[in-house]
């Protein structure tokens, strides 16, 4: 990227293996403030390793990531620092079933911010007005349809008012017609300027919103640009069939 | 749109007594001649038993050495500080029951009424007294938690993490025994004198409660990214499963003294409370560590991407639902420990089973050992059934279903 002082996320030859397969080949990516970037490709290319490896869920054992200025090394601090300025939204949206909707979004504010209670739950109310669910507050995630659980884990992940925002396929596991409201969220969410990384096969959505969209493939990225090269003129022939094979239907 | 009058619903079978014998034990000739032949068998059994409970058993050993069945040799002068710290647990139990429990009133009759149905039965009038003063705290409790049960919930809470120093403090006393000058009223009772169901009750809940941290440490333990944590954890627990309980009890008595300096003398019920503990700890670690492992990774990493730290995420994501998944297990341990007491009998301890062979071993009752053992296992089995009740309770309350 051309400005430097605006980059956010800066990823450099970044190689991961699981025992001896090879799951990610020298990734390189930088990310500037408030863009939107999505990422997809078929399942196993490495998309969902690659952004965990960004809060370290996953742990990348060649090359350097740097977010928001701190280099990840096994130093715990900083894993802790850069996991609380990066939000994650999840497949299985994964909210803490034993505490209310209040409670999952409240928890991390008040036991990692040290936010007082009536703050971390005026902040959570708002929140929940903003993804359009204020009236489930007092439920728990079993009584939530999945849009709505994911709602309540996008309004979780807010909360800690992290700076980027990172979503692993947080559609894949909605039916067709909840899809739209998660959706909606994430569209006002990008266009507000929040930083995310998305990794996702909604192409309306990356049409709409992405600044930059980026196709892996085998643990590589094999084509990079923006919406408009990516649907109009791939340059790439497995760009090319991936999209459509998507996009067929 | 269909009509609705069309969409009639379910017909549901009338049902009656007669109807429900033909559907549930007569179905077939098959089921018919099941019936007949276990309903003959469960005659002949309880036939059987109640003769001999009510023609030949003689009650007389159990009514004679009641007192000692309940408190042992606990002296007679200091039974007062019992029924007090006894009646302070039946004070919290009314308490609880009308806090967290308000809607089953019968738990509430049936536990509190206990009591009062005891009053009715031929006891000597101070005792009578003493069961007045229970079945009045005990109501006197559950009224006030029904009328306030808000406000109280934290003081009740109190109250429970109290009541067992409270009730082994009024048990042993404070101020020392001297000779010829009689005791005031918490003159200290040295545990030799402590037995049956009394020394049954402590043993039980002092193993158990003690053993909950510990286990729990260890299951942590056991998944430590430290080796040294991690294999003294293994080592630990797999030392002491392999090891039965009774010779754990043994070393306690006997091998313990030659680890500690001379002129120290570990109390004996202590060293039984001891061994217990470190042995239901060993068994309490592997359940833990059962209920860690059913928490779906997506947790773990749901709560590390907030931010939280790896201790933050045990206490408040983890084990608030390993522990809930695992209550039936940790219940149904309790309840075998409670049981396992009995074997402080062969280590020369007087708690119920100990006492049952001490009244025995007495000339007058030689021979009935058919009504000791009746009784004795009557009382484990209604408390072991009250624990089981508690728990089905705890976990409706606890919300196990929703999810």
């Amino acid at each position: 990227m051309s400005d430097n002082n605006s980059t956010i996320i800066a990823v450099r030859d970044v190689h991961k293996w699981y025992g001896h397969f090879h799951a990610l080949k020298g990734i390189n990516m930088e990310v500037s403030k408030g863009e939107v970037i999505v990422i997809f490709g078929p399942s196993g290319s490495g998309k969902s390793t690659f952004i965990r490896t960004i809060n370290r869920l996953e742990e990348h054992q060649r090359g350097e990531i740097v977010v928001d200025g701190i280099e990840l090394t096994h130093d715990v601090r900083n894993i802790e620092t850069i996991r609380t300025e990066t939000g994650m939204v999840f497949q299985q949206f994964n909210l803490f079933p034993h505490l209310t909707v209040m409670q999952n979004i409240t928890l991390a504010p008040i036991q990692v911010r040290n936010w007082s209670k009536s703050q971390a739950e005026e902040t959570a109310l708002q929140l929940l007005k903003r993804v359009g669910i204020p009236e489930q507050a007092h439920k728990f995630p079993g009584q939530l349809s999945g849009g709505q659980q994911q709602r309540v884990a996008i309004a979780r992940a807010l909360a800690m008012q992290p700076k980027i925002m990172l979503f692993d396929e947080p559609t894949s596991a909605l039916d067709p017609e909840m899809i739209r409201e998660v959706l909606d969220v994430m569209v006002e969410l990008a266009q507000s300027g929040m930083t995310m990384l998305v990794v996702t096969h909604e192409m309306g959505f990356a049409r709409a919103v992405a600044n930059r969209m980026f196709f892996f493939d085998q643990g590589q990225i094999v084509e990079s640009g923006s919406p408009e090269d990516i649907f109009k003129a791939p340059k790439e022939e497995r760009t090319k069939l991936f999209l459509s094979q998507i996009l067929s239907h | 749109m269909q009509n609705s009058e069309t969409i009639l619903p379910p017909i549901t079978e009338r049902s009656g007594p007669l109807r429900w014998l033909r559907h549930n034990l007569f179905n077939t000739w098959g089921d018919a001649l099941l019936t007949v032949a276990s309903a003959s068998l469960i005659y002949w059994l309880v036939k059987s038993l109640l003769i001999w409970a009510i023609s030949t058993a003689e009650w007389d050993v159990i009514v004679a050495n009641l007192r000692l069945f309940l408190i042992g040799q606990f002296p007679l002068e200091q039974v007062g500080r019992l029924w007090i710290a006894l009646a302070f647990l039946v004070f919290l139990t009314g308490n609880s029951l009308a806090i967290w429990d308000r809607n089953s009133r019968l738990a509430a009759i049936l536990i509190l009424g206990l009591p009062v149905f005891l009053l009715f039965l031929p006891f000597a009038p101070q005792t009578r007294v003493w069961l007045g003063v229970l079945a009045a705290t005990g109501i006197l409790g559950w009224g006030l938690g029904y009328t306030a049960p808000q406000s109280l919930k934290r003081g009740v809470a109190v109250g429970w993490l109290i009541a067992l120093p409270v009730f082994v403090l009024l048990t042993h006393g404070f101020t020392p025994a001297v000779e010829d000058v009689p005791g005031t009223a918490l003159t200290v009772v040295p545990t030799n004198l402590w037995g049956g169901l009394l020394l049954t009750f402590l043993l039980t809940v002092v193993a158990n409660i003690f053993s909950f941290p510990l286990g729990l440490l260890l299951a942590l333990g056991r998944r430590s990214e430290l080796s040294i944590i991690r294999w003294f954890s293994i080592g630990y627990i797999e030392l002491v499963r392999g090891v039965p309980l009774i010779t754990i009890l043994f070393m306690a008595q006997l091998m313990l003294p030659l680890f500690v300096p001379g002129g120290i003398d570990i109390d004996r019920v202590l060293r039984a409370m001891v061994g217990m503990t470190l042995f239901s700890a060993a068994y309490l670690a592997e359940n833990v560590r059962g209920g860690l492992q059913a928490i779906p990774k997506g947790q773990f990493e749901a709560a590390y991407a907030l931010g939280l730290s790896g201790a933050k995420t045990m206490y408040f994501i983890i084990l608030p639902q390993a522990l809930r998944l695992i209550i039936p297990i940790l219940v149904g341990q309790f309840i075998s420990m409670f049981k396992d007491t009995a074997l402080v009998a062969i280590v020369g301890l007087f708690d119920l089973l100990g006492i049952a062979r001490t009244v025995l071993s007495q000339p007058e009752f030689i021979g009935l050992h058919r009504e000791v053992y009746a009784f004795v296992s009557l009382f484990y089995w209604g408390l072991s059934y009250a624990m089981s009740y508690i728990s089905q309770r705890l976990e409706t309350s606890l919300g196990l279903g929703v999810r």
